[in-house]
């Protein structure tokens, strides 16, 4: 056996099929594409507090002209509570911890499907 | 009176003794410049959930609400409403974005986002926001000593003062985090604990009602009309949008590790509070049947403390007035200690430690200077001006950070077309505007017509121009858009597992 043999050198090519480009790349490059995926998560995000924003208006902001619109409603008695003691005193509070605990879920969710939109191509 | 205030001068001890011991020992794990300002970043949700809310829970809480309660009625339930709602608000719009910003301090946020210029004014309003909420609580200070102990009005200022510097300049971020987790539940059982007794003592006596008519008391805008729906709404306003814009607020939100970590925190911190706030108005509905003497006396500010003496005579009334004592001191000394941190902090960055005729002082000494300017001057103005109500201090200075910083930080997060030029030129408006009803408030304060009620509760008008103001200058001056606006809405939005280009942190 000859010890001087050429080591074995391999041959190849340019990679035929080019592996698409991850899209953190479009990203980090500002291309339109990076754009358009940064822009469809703020938009997800921003609307969800908006949504979450009007609800609290709604639920919450409105009970100072219901009660001044419908007067008669401070007469109403819960238990032996009056009713806008039980709303403004008790109810609001768990209502609170529900609408972040909700906007806390929503809100990992699209950050989840923002990963997922990133990585489907990257595999 | 002397054996009376043998439990109230215990409690004032024990809480200033062991606020100052948790914040030695919490000492020991302080060992950078890092750990100074932020605690490293490394407080996990619930602990800093705590913390938050025990620096959150400020004398206008503990003390004010009951009293206002008492005084006022049902409408006066907005104001804690308000403080837990902000918290959503907060939640919803700007907490992971501003934790992912990188930024300390909101003049921090401000010059990451827009550039140098926006710098100066943003530290003028932490330092004025800071110091209009800290006033309240050295005068709230007062208060409660001379109700508890019968001390001379100037002791509780300065007790709180030193307590706050000592422990501000000795142990900064880090072993303040301990010592206000620890002082949320102290505040909660303070208030639980008595609030429990009293209503068994109630119950006991056959559960009265209010003597008199309460037929317009227990009703929310019996007798305001029109007016009282403006102040109403212009509360609503100021305290769920001011939240977010408080400089000890905002500080906070560095010390988690990321984004979802802030989201949790809050989500935890809006369950605290809400738990808390359900307490106060039990000793307002209560003052209502037993506390008439105060209401006469116009001495609403300390039914909390004096409640408990009023409802169970002997040694029992005395044991639970410590307790809630020892509650009401625990708020002052944790919102002062944020509040100082956090105007500190700015003094810190932007007066002490730059080099002053060529010298420049190391870190840590520049901080210690930061911290004695951030406490002794509102000690200063607490000495020397008279009593403005605590919660009133209190509701303006939200109406200023609700005017100021709140469209700085949405505009800032959601928007891509703000520039530096309309973030000045609305800080401006909305700032002089909510600060001339401050002024208005601390030098008159008094008057029938619409002037009066516009400037009594600034936010409804005051936040709407400084969003309008803010919008329209940037509109009119977009070339000044900064160039790295999109790599910074890239940082402010996009979860941390993902590697992308954040730009310089």
């Amino acid at each position: 056996m000859s010890e001087d043999r050429p080591q074995r050198v391999r041959v190849t090519g340019p990679p035929r099929r080019q592996g698409p480009r991850p899209r953190t790349g479009d990203i980090d490059e500002e291309t339109r594409l990076g754009g358009v995926y940064l822009g469809s998560l703020l938009r997800e995000q921003l609307w969800l507090g908006l949504r979450v924003g009007a609800l609290l208006a709604l639920g919450v902001g409105s009970l100072p002209l219901l009660f001044h619109l419908v007067p008669e409603l401070s007469d109403v008695a819960i238990l032996g509570m009056p009713l806008a003691w039980l709303l403004l005193g008790i109810v609001v509070y768990p209502v609170l911890v529900l609408l972040g605990w909700r906007y806390v879920r929503e809100a990992e969710r699209n950050e989840r499907d923002f990963v997922e939109l990133l990585e489907e191509v990257e595999r | 009176m002397s054996s009376d205030i043998a439990p109230g001068i215990v409690a004032v001890a024990v809480v200033a003794i062991a606020t100052l011991a948790i914040g030695t020992w919490a000492l020991r794990f302080s060992r950078t410049t890092s750990d100074f300002f932020v605690a490293s970043r490394t407080v996990r949700p619930g602990l800093n959930a705590s913390a938050i809310s025990g620096e959150y829970l400020s004398a206008a809480s503990f003390l004010g609400v009951a009293g206002l309660v008492l005084t006022f009625g049902a409408d006066m339930l907005w104001y804690p409403i308000g403080w837990t709602a902000g918290y959503l608000m907060l939640l919803v719009f700007v907490a992971a974005p501003l934790r992912r910003s990188g930024a300390y301090t909101l003049p921090d946020f401000a010059e990451a986002r827009l550039g140098p210029g926006v710098r100066s004014v943003c530290s003028v309003l932490v330092v004025a926001i800071g110091w209009l909420y800290l006033l309240p609580q050295f005068q709230g200070a007062g208060i409660t000593l001379r109700a508890a102990i019968d001390a001379p009005e100037w002791v509780g200022p300065v007790i709180v003062g030193v307590v706050v510097l000592v422990n501000a300049a000795s142990g900064g971020m880090r072993s303040i985090t301990f010592v206000q987790a620890f002082q949320y539940w102290l505040k909660l059982t303070a208030l639980l604990v008595p609030a429990a007794v009293l209503l068994l003592v109630w119950a006991g006596d056959g559960a009265p009602g209010a003597g008199g008519s309460d037929g317009a008391w227990s009703m929310p805008l019996a007798d305001g009309g029109g007016e009282g729906l403006y102040t109403t709404y212009s509360l609503i306003i100021a305290t769920f949008l001011g939240t977010m814009g408080l400089p000890h607020v905002v500080v906070r939100f560095y010390t988690n590790p990321d984004g979802g970590a802030a989201r949790r925190t809050t989500l935890t911190v809006l369950a605290l509070l809400g738990a808390f706030y359900l307490l106060p108005p039990v000793y307002g509905a209560l003052g209502r049947v037993y506390g008439d003497e105060l209401v006469a006396t116009g001495r609403t500010d300390v039914l909390v403390l004096e409640l408990p003496r009023i409802m169970v005579p002997g040694l029992g009334g005395e044991l639970l007035a410590g307790v809630v004592t020892a509650g009401a001191f625990a708020a002052f000394l944790s919102t002062s200690s944020g509040l100082a941190i956090a105007v500190a902090g700015v003094l810190t960055q932007d007066v002490t430690a730059r080099p002053w005729s060529g010298r420049r002082l190391d870190g840590i000494t520049a901080w210690r200077l930061g911290a004695v300017i951030a406490v002794s001057a509102p000690l200063l103005v607490a000495l020397a001006l008279p009593n403005v109500g605590v919660a009133r201090a209190v509701g303006l200075a939200f109406a200023v950070a609700a005017s100021t910083f709140c469209p700085l930080l949405v505009l800032g997060i959601w928007w891509h077309g703000l520039t530096d030029a309309g973030a000045v030129a609305g800080l401006l408006a909305g700032g002089i505007g909510s600060g001339s009803a401050v002024v208005w408030v601390l030098a008159d304060g008094s008057g029938d017509g619409l002037g009066p009620l516009l400037l009594s509760q600034p936010a409804a008008w005051s936040v709407p121009l400084g969003f309008l103001t803010m919008v329209g200058v940037s509109l009119l001056t977009a070339s000044r858009v900064p160039a790295h606006t999109r790599r910074f809405m890239v940082r402010l939005h996009t979860p941390e597992t993902v590697t992308l280009d954040r730009g310089p942190m």
